[in-house]
Formats: C-alpha cells, structure tokens, sequence
C-alpha cells in the first residue's frame, strides 16, 4: 500500500557504482594507519624489571617511533578521559546525591598537579604486569590521562546540565529512557564543548609529556620510548640539536592528528550546534569530504550507524504514565538529612586526618613555611598573568579585529599551547648562567609560558564576535584612541578575557613544577616557590611533603577559584548578558 | 457517557515553591474534561497558569490536588495516548527530519522497517515528503512545525495538544498550516480523537475550537466557557465568527469583579503585579488610539490589526492603561480617557510628570517603593527586599520581571532612580538649579 517515492532511495542507487576515485584515494591512508597503530601497539607490552636502564637515542631516525609511541598514549589516555567523562557526567546528572560528592571532588582533582597522581600512582601500576614494560605505560598513560580528563568531564556535566529545557520535555513526552535520552539529546548536544575540550585536552597533554614519560619518581628512572623522554634525554646530554629535532617532531604529530584526527570530527560535528541558523565559521576539513565522497567508506559508515543505533531500542520504557511505576517516587528527605549527616561527618573526619598528620608527621613549622612558598608562587602567578595580558589584549584585539588573520592565528596559539616548557631550558639556562640573573625572577615567566596562549585566544574570539554596528558607530561617533579602547573593546571583550586568565591561572600553578625548578646538563636553576618545593620532595621521594606541597597547592587553586576568578566570572556574565 | 471522555479534571491545584520555602498557587480548583470528537481552546494571559495546565495533562509535572485521569486512569507521567507539539518547535537539531518523526517509535523498540513506512506516510500526508534527509536548520519556520506535527501523529495519539503551536509563526504561516491541521481533522485523516488548544490568539482560538475556556489568573482557575457550534471551515469575515471573536474579546478584558473597596486604602498583595508591557508601547496605543481612524475609540480585534500587534503583546498594554487611567476597556472596545487624552496632547516633559502622578496614585508597587525610599534619611535602598515582596505571591523569575516593569515605569515617571550594578533604588536628585 505505501509505496511512496522516496528520492533519497533513488539517488542512492544511481550511486551505486562500485568504488571511485576518492576510495582508491582513502584506502592507502586508511590501511597505512592501521598497520602503524598496530605495530605501536605491539611494542607497549615489553619485557621490563625494575632499575633496567631503558636506553633512548638521539638519532632522529627514531623519531618517527618515538612521535608514535606518543600519540598512541595520548590518544589511549584521551578514550580513557572520555569513558571517564562520560561515566562521570552521565552519573553527576542523574543522581543529586552522587553530584553533591563529585563535582566538588572534580574541582580538587583539578587543581592537582600531574606529578601529584604520578607519585601516587607508578608503584601499583608496576605491581600491575611485573616484569613487563606495560605496568610503566600504564602509568604513563595515567598521567596523561590526570592532565585530560577533568575539563572534559566537567565540560560534559556543564552542557548535560544546560540541555535545552523544550528538548528535555519532548524526550518525556516521547517516553524516551535514561539510556535513550543519553544518546539521543544529551550527549550530541554537548558534542560541540566536549570536542572543544579534547582538543585542549591534547594540548594539555603534550605540555606534561616530558614527566609523563620520564618518570623519575622516588628514585626511579624510567624512560618510555617517546618525544618525552627524547627530550628530557636530549636536556640532560645538553644536545640543542635534539631538542629542534624534537620541536620539529612535536609539530609534525600536532599537525598529523589536527589534520587525521580534529578536523574532520570537529567538521561532522557542526551539525550538532544547537543554535539553528548556519554560522559563518563552519568548520572545514578535506578528509571528511573526502571520506563523504568515497562510496566505500559511506557504505561502511552507513552499516555501522545501522549497527550503532540498534542498542537505541535497549531499555525502552515498557510502561506509560498511566502505570503507577511512572509516578514521581517523593525522596524521604529524612534520607537526604542522613545523607547530608554522613558526608558532614566524612569531612569532618578527613580535617581530623590532616591536622594529625601534619602535627605528627611534617609539623607546623614546615607547613608554615610551604604556605610561605604558596604565596611566592601566588604572587608570581598573579603578575605574570597581569603582565601576560598588558602585552597579549591589545595585540588579540587587533587580530580579532581583522578576521582573516584570526583563523591562522587561533591556530598557531593552539600549537604554542601545547609546546612542552622543557624546549626552552637551555635558551633560558644560557641566559640566567651567562648574564648572572636572578633564577627567582627571571624563571617566572617560563610559568606563563605555555597558559598566556589562552588569554590570546580567548580575547581573539571575543574580539572577532564584536558586532559590525558597535564599531561602526564607535567610528560614528569619532571615538578614538583610549577612550575607544575603554569605552568599547576592552567591555566587549572583558567576558572572554576572563575565561581566558582563568585557564591561563590554573595552568600557571601547574606549570609553576616544572618552571621554577629547571635542568639543563648538570646545571641547575631553583626559584623558590610551592612547584619547585613539589619537585624537589618528589625527586627525594619524600611522600608526606609531596602530599602536603600538593595539598597546599590545591587550596591555594581552589581559593583563588572561589574568591577572585567566580566573582570576575560572575560579573562578566552579568555584564555581557 | 463517560465512555468517550479522554482527559478528566477533577479540583486540580498545583502551587510551587518559593525560594523562602511559601508554597504559591498557581492553579486552584480546575474542574475540565475532553470529551472524543472535540477541540476546545484555552486562552488566558500569561501567569493563568495555562501551561502549567497542559503540562498536567502531558503527565510533565504532577498535580498537587485532584483527579488527572486519561480514560479513566490516573496519569503518573507521560502517557502513550497524548502527543504534544511545542511553541519553539523542539525538533532535535542533530536528526534527520525523518529521524526526528521515528523518535518516538524508536523509543518504543518499533522495528526499523515499519517506523520507516509510518514516518513516510505522515510525512506525506503533512505536506512533507521528499524532505525526509533534510536537518531542521535547512527548513523554515513553518516547515519545521510541520515536522512537529508529523513527530506527534506518527505515534497514532489519542490526544493532541498544541502548546501555542502557531504563535512562533508569521500570521499567514500559522493561519495555513493551522487549516491543513483543521483539514486533517475533518476529514478524519488522523486518529487523533481529540485535540487541545493552548493559545492567546483570540482569533486562533474562535477559528479552530468548538469550546473556548478561559483561565484567569493569580491564581489561574476557569472563569468562563464558551461554545462554539459553527461548522468548519469558518469564514473569519462572516457576522458570526465577528460576533464571537467581539465577546471573547469582551470577556477577556473584563476585569475580575471589583470588590468596591470600603475606603481601606491598604493595596491587596496582588495588586503589585504589573502588566507586561512597557513605556514605549503604551504611548505608541495611546498615540494609535487617538488619531484617526480611531479618534478616541476603537473596536479591540481592528486596533491589533492597525497596530500590527498580537494580543499577547496588546493585553498587557490594555491592563496598563486601564490602570493608570488613560484609557478605558470595555465589552471589546477600547477608549481614551479624559486625561488620557489631555496626556496625548502634553509636552514631552508634561507627558512624564503626568505619568509620574498616575503611578503614584493608582500603581501600588511603584507607590510603596517611593514611600519606602522616602523614609530613607538618604533616600536610598537595594532592590533586594522589593524583590522578596514580590517573591512571597509571585514565581522568582516573574517576580524579577514586575520589579523590571516597575522600575522602568518609575524612572520614566521620576519617581525614582535605579542604578543597574549596585542594584539599589533612589529618590530622584533635586533638579539642578536650571
């Protein structure tokens, strides 16, 4: 009876003609990439015993293997980060109780710093696959995963939380399952921020490399084959050389997987933008068209769409709302006060744990004097990103300006973002050494090093989206010079600089571990501050300082969060809205 | 008879809870019933409740009070028999139109096949078909409702119902696809057996419905039915839909009886709910009223005509100059005042000072606040406390909206001042010596 003319059908078939040029294209690509991969893959599981001197060499004919290794790693570390993020959000959304604990445990999680879970975390990872080189990958994939994970989780959580309400009420009308109502509206519609935020993510990733794959924890010296340990081996041979070599490899992986791996996710993606009208900055990547062209590749997509939307139909709602199942269940809020009791109590317990063992363990004196280094390194942090945005606003606002450089632009700070601060020891190190300068001033700027990138970007982006009228009436009205700047660019931009210095602060404290504390052969330059103080206890193996440096850094992170950037936060948002 | 009645209300009440923990009502008392074979309209002005309403029935919220049964079973949830099309249309942006229309049935586990064949056929049937691969950013306003309608009927409802299903929609859209909507259901093309109409398009309403009840509000309960016995198609410009859209018209903007106030001069807590609306439209109607054609007075549904403006957007309007005294609403016609008409021929600077004088006299909220500042010895005070008046009987985000309406009036007036980052109300500064 319904035999409708569907022109999709048709179209179809009149395609269908067997491979053409663009499969005869894909097909080496593809199945060069997954010989590649599987041979990385292989080379994980490696015959290892503890305080074996793994060997690296600074040829750069083993580059290529080590640029493998590494982006095998981040990318098994980034599918860890993304089945964590979507655990954690798809939980902290549903259930009030659980969100209650691990939102604000995410917020530790995130200001810890990486060296902090890698103490932690290297002994059961080895303990794991005794005598096999895995236990040590893992570990490494750990770390990696620790400098990923959270902006991704939280970014996911945000946008579950923000789902547009008419959508919510539609999927209940429709009678669509948790399960359902996950896959369908909630995770599409945070696609676009959660692919935003594992891009940053890589970025993230690569800044820490060098003591994800070199671990020099508690004694132990462990290379991985990889960019990272190249360069912390090509730092301790003082090989500049290398350390280009190294740059050059870096850039080249950046691209490979920006141009393989991004782009074309970040192009798909486009469709899931929620705002409805076609914007002017559509993502663009050629490989994505080129797989839309090549009729295998369809095909295959098309097969496994098929076959991914079937476990859609699992967990249907078998029942309707005239069922009595579907009513409302009212929480006994004598529960929701037990519960409340109870996390109270564990607090409570936790502050006890503390003061005793900072009493009997490390004692008030050296608590007071890390707190004293938390200050230092505050203080530096604060000016930093102060001067970071004297020098970058006025140049991102230019550039936002002027949108055919902001495209370019937006990229290159990307990149910056991701270069690990390790690269710029010896330049840093030959200028301290040779010139006499101070190590507790002129280290500092190595903090904001690889963090002022986000302030340009952000400021860029903002200042690309000041509309046209704003700035031809400006012009209009003959404003010109400071008080243009006062009275326009700078309230126009002043929301997304905020995001920007927020990101750009979190990273500094980060950052502060690996910049005030820098090698260069045998050299060795100290700022005194709470990160160098980390890195020293964790090369010692010292784990009650270690645990107490970490823990005054994340209430100092913590604090500044909740008292100076929310506030600024908060204004922006009420400014600009 | 009970046999064919779909939707049965008995003494529904639903009050939310205010942020300092008072329960506010919302709904009070609502007795309705959707009978098989029938339309029926629901008009009110916005804070009637009227959504509030349809969400009970869509088993979105549950009611606090009283009976919500479908067919004789209470409803819990959402029920299978009732669809809904929405305002803003909520089409999924990331589906296909056809798998927007499928969302429903694959929620259910309906195998591929035969989702694909009834999404086909309504989608034809709706005007649809070829556009089955299209994203909904691709289509137009009308076209996407469309989509909305198809993703409702797909399901084979027992009970559609139309949260103002055409008002986001240019006039002729709307009027179109709400006779292909009217079409189908004469002809008995869907299952549909019966329809619900949210609405405040009074014309909407006269033109589809074969009842109109009307909600009023603070809280929202039924004040008035009407029954409307025209055949289909009805023909906007014969006498008798005329007729019918003139009393609608008449009874919306009847004002709620006047207790005659004993010469207690204390406001009602309800009193300081102010109409949506704001300066510049209430001069632009008093400018519109006065010229011609109108000269002074003016039939409600031809002034929105001229005005080029809905009746959601006059009402508030309406409700404003009936307050302050400038106009007068009565059986659907609309006059100026004496000083209503002594306002429209002022100066500007006159114009403001008149309107202060109004507020001060007949706009309690805006009287209080003066009062409250002028007992200030700076003549100063956060909005705060204001804020939380208006909190203990109306909703937080309703509540921020009246004090926005109040604070717009006041400054046009000068009767106070508001400075936006600090949030606090002042006396206006003495005028400078001039």
């Amino acid at each position: 009876m319904f035999e409708l003319f569907n022109p999709q059908k048709t179209a179809d078939s009149i395609n269908d003609r067997g491979p053409n040029r663009w499969d005869w294209a894909l097909l080496p690509l593809v199945l060069a990439l997954l010989i590649v991969f599987a041979f990385g893959a292989m080379q994980m599981s490696h015959p290892f015993s503890v305080g074996e001197a793994s060997e690296i060499s600074l040829d750069p004919v083993y580059l290529p293997y080590y640029l493998l290794r590494t982006i095998l790693r981040m990318f098994t570390a980034l599918g860890f980060s993304l089945l964590f993020s979507l655990a954690f959000a798809a939980i902290a959304a549903k259930y009030a109780k659980a969100e209650k604990i691990m939102v604000p445990m995410l917020d530790v999680l995130q200001s810890v710093p990486i060296l902090g879970f890698q103490a932690i975390a290297i002994a059961p990872f080895i303990a794991l696959f005794p005598g096999n080189l895995l236990g040590v990958e893992c570990a490494a994939i750990f770390a990696i995963f620790t400098s990923q994970a959270w902006n991704m989780a939280f970014s996911l959580y945000q946008s579950i939380r923000t789902v547009p309400p008419e959508l919510s009420e539609a999927t209940r009308i429709f009678r669509l399952s948790s399960w359902q109502r996950f896959w369908r509206l909630e995770l599409p519609f945070a696609m676009p921020g959660l692919l935003w935020n594992m891009m940053m993510s890589m970025s993230g990733g690569w800044f820490f490399l060098v003591a994800a794959e070199a671990i020099s924890v508690a004694g132990q010296d462990i290379k991985l084959p990889g960019i990272g340990s190249y360069i912390a081996v090509a730092i301790e041979a003082k090989n500049g050389g290398a350390i280009a070599w190294a740059i050059g490899a870096m850039l080249t992986g950046i691209l490979l997987y920006d141009q393989l791996f991004f782009r074309p996710l970040l192009a798909w993606a486009d469709k899931f933008r929620f705002e409805e009208s076609q914007s002017e900055t559509a993502q663009e990547s050629w490989l994505l068209n080129w797989m839309r062209s090549s009729h295998w590749f369809r095909g295959l997509t098309d097969k496994l769409w098929i076959l991914l939307s079937r476990p859609l139909g699992w967990f249907s709602v078998r029942y309707d709302g005239t069922s009595a199942k579907a009513s409302v269940r009212q929480i006994n809020p004598v529960w929701s006060k037990v519960w409340d009791v109870a996390l109270t109590l564990a607090c409570l317990w936790a502050a006890y744990r503390m003061i005793t063992f900072i009493h009997s363990d490390v004692g008030w004196g050296e608590t007071g004097h890390v707190v004293g280094l938390g200050l230092i390194t505050l203080l530096r942090v604060m000016l930093l990103i102060a001067l970071a945005s004297l020098v970058w606003v006025p140049i991102a606002v230019w550039i936002g300006l002027r949108p055919q450089y902001s495209q370019q632009v937006q990229a290159v700070a990307q990149f910056l973002a991701a270069f690990p601060v390790n690269l710029m020891f010896p330049l840093v190190v030959f200028a301290v050494v040779s010139l006499n300068l101070s190590p507790n001033i002129w280290l500092s700027p190595l903090m904001v090093f690889g963090t002022q990138w986000y302030i340009l970007f952000n400021v860029v982006a903002g200042a690309s989206t000041i509309p046209n009228e704003l700035r031809l009436a400006s012009d209009n009205l003959g404003l010109k010079g400071w008080l243009k700047w006062k009275r326009v660019y700078l309230p126009a931009i002043f929301p997304s600089y905020i995001t920007g210095a927020i990101t750009a602060s979190g990273g500094s404290w980060n950052a502060s571990i690996v910049a005030e504390y820098v090698t260069w052969g045998k050299t060795t330059l100290i700022a005194d501050g709470l990160g160098s103080y980390i890195k020293q206890m964790t090369e010692v193996g010292d784990f009650h300082r270690i645990a107490l440096g970490i823990g005054v850094m994340c209430i100092f992170v913590m604090l500044l969060n909740r008292f100076f950037w929310r506030k600024l936060y908060l204004l922006a948002e009420d400014r600009s809205s | 008879m009970t046999k064919n009645l779909l939707i049965d209300l008995k003494g529904v009440a639903k009050s939310f809870r205010a942020a300092d923990g008072t329960a506010r009502s919302v709904l009070e008392k609502v007795d309705f019933e959707l009978k098989e074979g029938e339309i029926v309209a629901l008009l009110g002005k916005s804070g009637s409740g009227k959504s509030t309403l349809l969400r009970i029935i869509a088993g979105l919220i549950p009611a606090d009070t009283g009976k919500v049964a479908y067919r004789e079973s209470p409803i819990y949830g959402p029920v299978a028999g009732v669809a809904m099309v929405f305002q803003s249309f909520a089409l999924f942006p990331w589906l296909t139109v056809q798998q927007n229309v499928e969302l429903g049935l694959e929620a259910q586990g309906v195998p591929a096949d035969e989702r694909e064949a009834r999404a086909d056929a309504v989608l034809e049937m709706i005007g649809l078909a070829g556009f089955g691969g299209a994203l909904p950013r691709e289509l137009s306003g009308g076209m996407k409702q469309r989509v909305g309608i198809a993703r409702a009927l797909v399901t084979n409802p027992d009970v559609l119902l139309m949260d103002e299903a055409f008002s986001a929609l240019d006039v002729l859209t709307g009027e179109t696809l709400r006779n292909d909507m009217l079409e189908l259901w004469d002809e008995n093309r869907i299952p549909t057996k019966g329809i619900l109409i949210v609405s405040h398009n009074i014309e909407e309403a006269v033109m589809m419905s074969d009842r109109i009840i009307m909600l009023s509000s603070d809280p929202g309960c039924i004040r008035c039915e009407v029954k409307i016995d025209l055949p289909r198609p009805r023909n906007v410009d014969s006498a008798e839909v005329r007729a019918l859209i003139d009393e609608v018209y008449g009874l919306m903007t009847m004002r709620p009886v006047q207790e005659v106030a004993a010469g207690v001069p204390v406001p009602k807590r309800q009193d300081y709910r102010l109409p949506e609306t704001d300066v510049s439209r209430i001069e632009a109607v008093l400018d519109l009223l006065a010229d011609a054609p109108f000269n002074g007075r003016a039939d409600l549904p031809q002034l929105a005509e001229e005005a080029e403006l809905s009746d959601e957007e006059l009402f508030p309007t309406y409700e404003a100059l009936g307050q302050l005294g400038f106009a007068l609403v009565e059986k659907g016609d609309i006059s100026l005042t004496p000083l209503g008409k002594r306002y429209v021929e002022a100066e500007q600077i006159d114009r403001q000072e008149l309107f202060g004088q109004q507020l001060l006299t007949h706009v309690p909220l805006v009287a209080h606040i003066r009062r409250s500042l002028e007992q200030e010895a700076n003549g100063m005070l956060p909005e705060g406390p204001f804020l939380e008046l208006l909190e203990e009987f109306l909703e937080a985000d309703e509540a921020k909206r009246v004090l926005g309406v109040a604070v717009e009036w006041g400054r046009y007036g000068e009767v106070y001042e508001y400075d936006y980052h600090t949030g606090r109300l002042t006396l206006p500064e003495p005028a400078e010596s001039a």
